[in-house]
């Protein structure tokens, strides 16, 4: 049974009361909420995820509860709780669903040393993976939902998981679109669901896409990286699309991974192993249709076999 | 009255291949109660070293794994960091003596064991403080606080260390001591018998750590006169580590630990000691120890009141193992170890100080 399957009402119920838990990747979480917009959010773009067997152990533990803040008199806030501490700042009880994703992403990303964790989003096509690592403004959540409504499967928007055999693991979560990517993505797909909207946070508007059906009901399945593109957006800027060192790639792998550090000489080695079946690009462009066209050929013209240059 | 059910990770920690008939709601708790506790890396070293890793369901089996790794990388990086203050050090000719954490991992005791901490302890001679710390400056390791006289003179004048040091490339901080209590504190342990005591690490000859009483009726000190129990259990796990170990080498061990804890003046912290682990852990305590410490522990009126307090904040910090004099209980522990560390004419200009401090939202980071 998954989230959607539950009537808005019910879901909500079951979200103030006991918690509801569900599949995320190789993960159990635990939601607990009686605040109304945490259970819209949860009802419309996690609708896909599968719910948890009562039985089932649980990896986060999850609680958002309101509270009334001080000055202004009160104005109404919200406090992310972990394992039933609090360890943020309260927030606008506006921002209740980002938060809960944000807390979530808080959760992987500090308690999975056991894998290598690569700031990157990582979408795959015919049993191949695509990372997508980028800082931050780089459009790199834009291109990777447009890859999704065209097909890619998505293995998460945020975090590649790299197991110690060398495959992605997916934690398929919304995808976080801010600010004018918002409205890019709903012209470039009408029919993309998008929710749990909040406004004015550090990041200014944010909105999660859902990910489709398919993503979800895949990510126990793993896949093999092949390519990695660093995507570049900027308004008005013509295509370029050139290989990028390999050696540069692993240290900018390295430098924006969450746990690099931790796994010392065997990360660098995992990197090095799995750098050497992929192909790197540098992806600079002006135009989304442009974008897609580059890494569509990756695709279908199996770059992965061509050997790089080093 | 003591807080209701003994904790999961209590009893893990007792018997770890019990842990295997745990079900997966128990290991849910169990898991929380140990992350909260900084106790998670230890349960797993535990069941590795029993061999059951293998056979613990794979939702808490990741956790464990993962604390695993993120353990032993920590050792690794103590080792460096240890590697680098001795190089440091060692042209000045400066003795030093490693402390706490950083002593468990380089004398490989058992309390290293997924031990996780962020500072590295270490005490040098007051004498050659102000050498040391010129010697570290060049090194890379800068002062903290600098430009807060108040908290220079709090550190410099009534602890028993200088303001922590940060290293400036890897950010790492170091704590320089002089001595296991603060000037100010009523009880006085002569830091040149600890000196004098202190015996060489095998990696590095020229450094070394408490000798095995002395580590200790330093551990006790730290954990019943510091005031914060944040990860108490954690702390009297390692006391309970320590006390197994040296007590299996040595038959003489709790009698000469105990003589040693009166001749240091710290028989107050080792009857707390070795109270509380045998209560809780159930360490193997002679009675003889505890009768020949009883008085310098709290009267037959105040002792089950202290019961009520440590019961308590020795918890795990984890709302399963609360209830609702939980706060109150750590509140009153912190005010104790003050008022232990610091003459009263002291300690009310200090926390009033503190107080004021954070109301005007100030930067008052600082242990006192």
């Amino acid at each position: 049974m998954k989230i959607g399957d539950l009537p808005a009402p019910q879901l909500r119920e079951r979200l103030a009361v006991d918690g509801v838990a569900f599949r995320v990747g190789p993960y159990v979480t635990r939601l607990r909420s009686p605040i109304a917009r945490v259970a819209e959010g949860l009802h419309l773009v996690g609708a896909h995820h599968p719910l948890a067997a009562p039985a089932d152990f649980v990896d986060f533990d999850l609680e958002i509860r309101p509270r009334l803040g001080l000055w202004p008199p009160l104005h109404r806030l919200a406090r992310l709780f972990v394992d039933g501490a609090a360890p943020f700042n309260a927030f606008p009880v506006a921002q209740s669903y980002a938060m809960f994703e944000w807390g979530l992403n808080w959760c992987v990303a500090t308690r999975s040393d056991r894998y290598l964790l690569v700031h990157s989003a990582v979408v795959e096509k015919g049993g191949r993976a695509l990372l997508l690592p980028a800082p931050p403004g780089s459009g790199k959540s834009t291109l990777c939902a447009a890859l999704v409504c065209r097909g890619w499967r998505l293995l998460s928007d945020e975090l590649a998981i790299l197991r110690s055999d060398g495959l992605l693991a997916p934690i398929p979560r919304p995808v976080s679109l801010k600010n004018a990517s918002i409205d890019v993505i709903r012209r470039f797909e009408p029919g993309a669901v998008i929710g749990g909207t909040a406004h004015e946070t550090i990041k200014g508007t944010v909105a999660y896409l859902r990910p489709p059906a398919d993503s979800v009901d895949r990510q126990a399945e793993p896949a093999r990286p092949a390519w990695v593109v660093f995507p570049k957006y900027e308004a008005g800027a013509v295509l370029r699309f050139a290989p990028h060192s390999r050696a540069r790639t692993l240290v900018f792998l390295a430098h924006n991974s969450f746990n690099y550090h931790v796994h010392g000489a065997r990360g660098f080695t995992l990197l090095a192993d799995v750098l050497e079946h992929c192909a790197c690009h540098d992806l600079g462009y002006g135009s989304l249709e442009d974008a897609l066209r580059c890494v569509e050929s990756l695709a279908s013209n199996d770059g992965a076999a061509r050997p790089a240059t080093a | 009255m003591s807080p209701a059910p003994r904790p999961l990770l209590v009893e893990a920690l007792g018997d770890p291949p019990g842990t295997l008939r745990l079900t997966n709601a128990q290991w849910t708790l169990l898991i929380q109660q140990a992350r909260a506790a900084g106790l998670l890396s230890r349960l797993a070293f535990l069941l590795d070293a029993a061999g059951d890793l293998p056979r613990v369901p794979a939702g808490p089996l990741h956790h464990l794994e993962s604390s695993l790794v993120l353990a032993r990388s920590h050792d690794q990086a103590v080792r460096w960091e240890v590697a680098s203050i001795h190089d440091a050090l060692r042209s000045a000719g400066i003795p030093v003596v490693l402390l706490k954490g950083a002593a468990y991992v380089l004398a490989d005791l058992p309390a290293a064991r997924g031990r996780w901490f962020s500072d590295v302890d270490v005490m040098v001679p007051r004498t050659s403080l102000a050498d040391a710390e010129a010697t570290l400056r060049l090194s890379g390791w800068i002062g903290t606080h600098a430009d807060d006289a108040y908290d220079q003179r709090y550190y410099r004048e009534w602890m028993h260390e200088i303001p922590p040091m940060l290293h400036e490339r890897r950010r790492t901080t170091l704590d320089v001591h002089h001595s296991i209590l603060p000037l100010t504190a009523r009880l006085k342990p002569d830091a040149a018998k600890l000196f004098a005591a202190a015996v060489p690490v095998a990696l590095h000859a020229d450094l070394r750590v408490l000798a095995p009483a002395d580590m200790v009726l330093h551990s006790a000190t730290h954990l019943f006169w510091d005031g914060e129990f944040h990860h108490g259990l954690r702390d009297l796990v390692d006391l309970d580590d320590l006390l197994r170990h040296f007590d299996a080498r040595d038959p003489a061990f709790f009698p000469t630990l105990v003589d040693r804890a009166f001749e240091m003046d710290l028989a107050g912290p080792l009857q707390y000691g070795l109270r509380y682990t045998r209560r809780i852990l159930g360490t193997p305590v002679p009675d003889t120890a505890m009768i020949a410490l009883r008085r310098a522990g709290p009267g037959a009126l105040r002792r089950p009141l202290m019961d009520a307090l440590f019961d308590r904040a020795l918890m795990p910090d984890h709302s399963t193992c609360s209830d609702w004099l939980t706060p109150t209980a750590r509140w009153l522990l912190f005010v104790r170890a003050h008022y232990l560390r610091m003459p009263l004419r002291l300690l009310v200009p200090h926390l009033t100080r503190k107080a004021w401090r954070r109301v005007k939202g100030e930067d008052a980071v600082h242990r006192g």
